[in-house]
């Protein structure tokens, strides 16, 4: 009908002097896109179906394609932008909820970007991090309140359980289901590698990577997909999923169609039924309900894993993160509302939460007044893109930040947001075997590593400058950082001067 | 072996019995301690008195049994193993429970079935002796929910409001003379016939002969059988954007 006609977001562009018609672009397409014409003699394309992946573009062998952006517009307004348009007409049409995938993709501050990181001049000389050692090292998990020793007088050194991290970055949850099985396998390659942990999600754990347990960290969310004994056995923590930063307050449902094959064992559901993961464990209404969760996980598996507690950033996150510290879990990682999503409604995940930076600055702050900061250690995630981003949120007060966009752009995510389809061409955000087989997992983890060990060294070099040669010497470093053009209460917020201060 | 559990916390108590050499153990004067027998593979064990929440979570082979009631998330996310309580139990009685059975003289609360699902070699059971409180096979995905209304008069409502909500899969048996609960439209219901007795018999032979019932004094009224209604599945519509 004509009413539902919208016009494609891209153009397919092919310089028909350089296309050779080999026709890679039709085979790389999942979307369908290209096709050739054998009465023309000519590649063509069907540009409304295209996502903007770059997957042909990145393949053709002649450089003959690109895509841009749709010049045919509506007629300019800055309240209903055509975004704001076509989702009327999608919803005029189907009744439905709109759907959509990664993370939020409107014009919110981005606090991070208005933060700024100090550095030594004339006094405290900085350090030359090529040359001196540099300790990144970080262990999350609850630190004793006081120093206790034995009859002889020696220290007592039994800490509760701890994660030892060789530097504060982790994957965050992507369960084997949203996302491929040679993505999961580069993850816990380079998880391994690099001395930290990937995550399983709440899609259960595959017995092939049952070999990577100890840099596991196993979650367990309230559909309580694949999880038993054996899995909670395997993590190196567990991680209790409450919310999301993409959709706080709304779960999961993975239509039956998606659960086949190993996603279907890794469940632990028969193949084709739905995996419905409701938003709230309905078992937990309170702290002391929470603490039951926690406590039931720690009994399960005699008190030698941390338990973390996954929350989105939300309004009253600090009063929530102040309850979870006192439910005995050891760990809270709290997710801001730009965290990536496999899938999401649209309105939910542009709408629902608050940004991480002043979620985190204002838990810290609220679990030290509380004088109860050492009984958890805090994982901040939901956007972290480059190593400046990790200097600031271990400045505000974060142990540990969680990445998992930022994995995935290393494994060649291009971002185009239609993860909720399942015909990623990059191999990550798909179950079909053939497009699965695009993402190699030993180049995909070595990707990881570099993206690491990159972040790594510039995370030293930010420290060497600032004269800190110990990450612990950063975490909650405030007076290390100063805004530029945010306001008093957005400062005071953040717990950090403006420049210039 | 009996452990007295007087003056014994759960992480005392539980540590006693999962250390206990022997595999035949009695519990005695149990008094809310939770978590007993947290994710406990090969134990048999008999509890005296009234365990606390989350008895038998992540269960994983052992068999227990309560002379008394239990309370609430008893079984949570069981996958295999069997328990049998000769009183009540609480609220969210085998949440996301995968395998193995749970026997129930009485009533169950809240929410009792909630999220079952069936994989494989593993089928969960579970069997009421008398009523179910709301929201029972909430989410349910697989497995079976039996409700027997023993003792209840014949035109009670044994399982009160919203019985199989979010309901996609297995199956709840009731028995009661007529149904007068209200289903939601993700519930298909109907009366069972000889089949779908025969599906039963064998769980409903196991409650007679754990509770010395005669079996027929629960013959006496049929079975309505509630499975998931697959005209109006529970799902929300999604278009993409
Ligand atoms: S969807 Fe991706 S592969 Fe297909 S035409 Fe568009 S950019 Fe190329
Ligand atoms: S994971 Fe794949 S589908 Fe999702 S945004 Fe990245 S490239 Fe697109």
């Amino acid at each position: 009908m004509a009413i539902d006609f919208l016009y494609p977001e891209f153009e397919v562009v092919r310089d028909q002097s350089r296309c050779i018609a080999c026709r890679v672009c039709e085979r790389q397409c999942a979307n369908e896109v290209h096709s050739y014409d054998e009465d023309l003699k000519l590649m063509v394309s069907d540009e409304s179906r295209c996502v903007n992946c770059h997957r042909c573009v990145s393949l053709c062998p002649t450089r003959a394609l690109k895509i841009i952006k749709s010049p045919h517009t509506f007629r300019e307004n800055a309240n209903w932008t055509q975004d704001a348009i076509q989702e009327v007409y999608r919803q005029a049409n189907s009744g439905a909820v709109l759907l959509s995938s990664m993370g939020n993709p409107k014009q919110f501050p981005v606090y991070w970007d208005k933060i700024l990181i100090n550095a030594s001049q004339v006094t405290n000389p900085s350090i030359d991090p090529l040359r001196e050692p540099m300790e990144t090292r970080v262990f999350l998990g609850k630190k004793p309140t006081n120093i206790t020793r034995d009859q002889n007088g020696k220290i007592k050194t039994d800490l509760p359980p701890q994660l030892e991290l060789e530097l504060p970055i982790l994957f965050s949850a992507m369960s084997y289901g949203s996302i491929s099985y040679n993505a999961h396998e580069s993850l816990a390659r380079a998880a391994v590698e690099m001395g930290t942990y990937y995550n399983t999600g709440e899609g259960g754990l595959h017995k092939d990577f049952y070999k990577y347990g100890a840099h596991t960290i196993v979650q367990v969310a309230s559909g309580r997909f694949g999880v038993h004994k054996d899995y909670l056995e395997q993590g190196a923590a567990i991680e209790i999923k409450m919310g999301q930063g993409a959709k706080p307050g709304i779960g999961g449902h993975l239509p039956g169609t998606k659960i086949t094959g190993d996603v279907s064992a890794t469940r632990m559901i028969p193949e084709g039924t739905d995996a419905i993961s409701p938003a709230p464990h309905h078992d937990i209404y309170s702290i002391e309900d929470l603490r039951q969760l926690v406590y039931s996980l720690k009994e399960a598996t005699e008190y030698k894993k941390p338990i973390i507690v996954k929350v989105a950033a939300v309004h009253n996150i600090a009063a929530i993160a102040s309850g979870i510290a006192r439910s005995g879990a050891d760990i809270i990682a709290i997710d801001g509302f730009r965290g990536g999503t496999g899938a999401a409604p649209t309105r939910i995940r542009d709408n629902v939460g608050i940004p991480i930076e002043l979620a985190l600055a204002s838990v810290d702050q609220r679990l030290r007044e509380e004088g109860i900061r050492n009984e958890v250690s805090l994982i901040a995630g939901g956007s972290i893109r480059n190593s400046a981003d990790v200097v600031k949120a271990i400045a505000l007060g974060a142990d540990a930040v969680y990445i998992a966009t930022g994995a995935l752009l290393a494994l060649g995510c291009h971002l185009c947001r239609t993860c909720q389809t399942g015909k990623c061409n990059w191999g990550i955000a798909t179950q079909r075997p053939d497009l699965v087989k695009r993402l190699n997992p030993d180049i995909g983890c070595r990707r990881l590593i570099n993206l690491l060990t990159a972040w790594e060294h510039e995370i030293k070099e930010f420290m060497g400058g600032m004269g800190i040669n110990s990450i612990e010497s950063l975490k909650g470093n405030r007076l290390m950082l100063r805004g530029v053009g945010k306001k008093k209460k957005e400062l005071s917020i953040l717990g950090i001067a403006h420049a210039g201060e | 072996m009996v452990i007295d559990s007087k003056n014994l916390d759960f992480q005392e108590l539980n540590r006693r019995i999962k250390t206990c050499e022997s595999l035949d153990i009695t519990v005695s004067g149990c008094l809310g301690q939770r978590f007993l027998a947290a994710g406990l593979k090969d134990k048999n064990i008999t509890i005296e008195g009234t365990p606390g929440n989350a008895l038998g979570a992540y269960l994983h082979g052992a068999n227990l049994t309560v002379i008394g009631n239990a309370q609430d998330a008893t079984g949570d996310t069981m996958n295999d193993g069997s328990i049998v309580v000769y009183g009540s139990t609480g609220d969210t009685c085998g949440y996301a429970m995968r395998g193995g059975s749970i026997y129930i003289r009485g009533n169950a609360g809240y929410r009792a079935g909630i999220h079952m699902k069936a994989y494989h070699d593993k089928f969960p059971v579970m069997v009421i002796g008398g009523k179910a409180g709301s929201f029972l096979g909430e989410y349910q995905a697989g497995g079976v929910i039996i409700v027997l209304g023993l003792g209840s008069a014949e035109n009670e409502n044994i399982v009160s409001n919203f019985c199989g909500t979010g309901m996609h899969g297995g199956t709840i048996y009731i028995r009661a003379k007529t149904l007068n609960a209200k289903f939601p439209p993700q519930v298909r219901v109907r009366e069972a016939e000889k089949e779908d007795l025969a599906k039963i018999n064998t769980y409903i032979d196991k409650f007679c002969m754990l509770f010395s019932v005669p079996r027929n004094t629960i013959d006496d009224r049929p079975f309505w059988v509630l499975t998931p209604n697959t005209d109006n599945p529970y799902k929300q519509l999604y278009v993409q954007n």
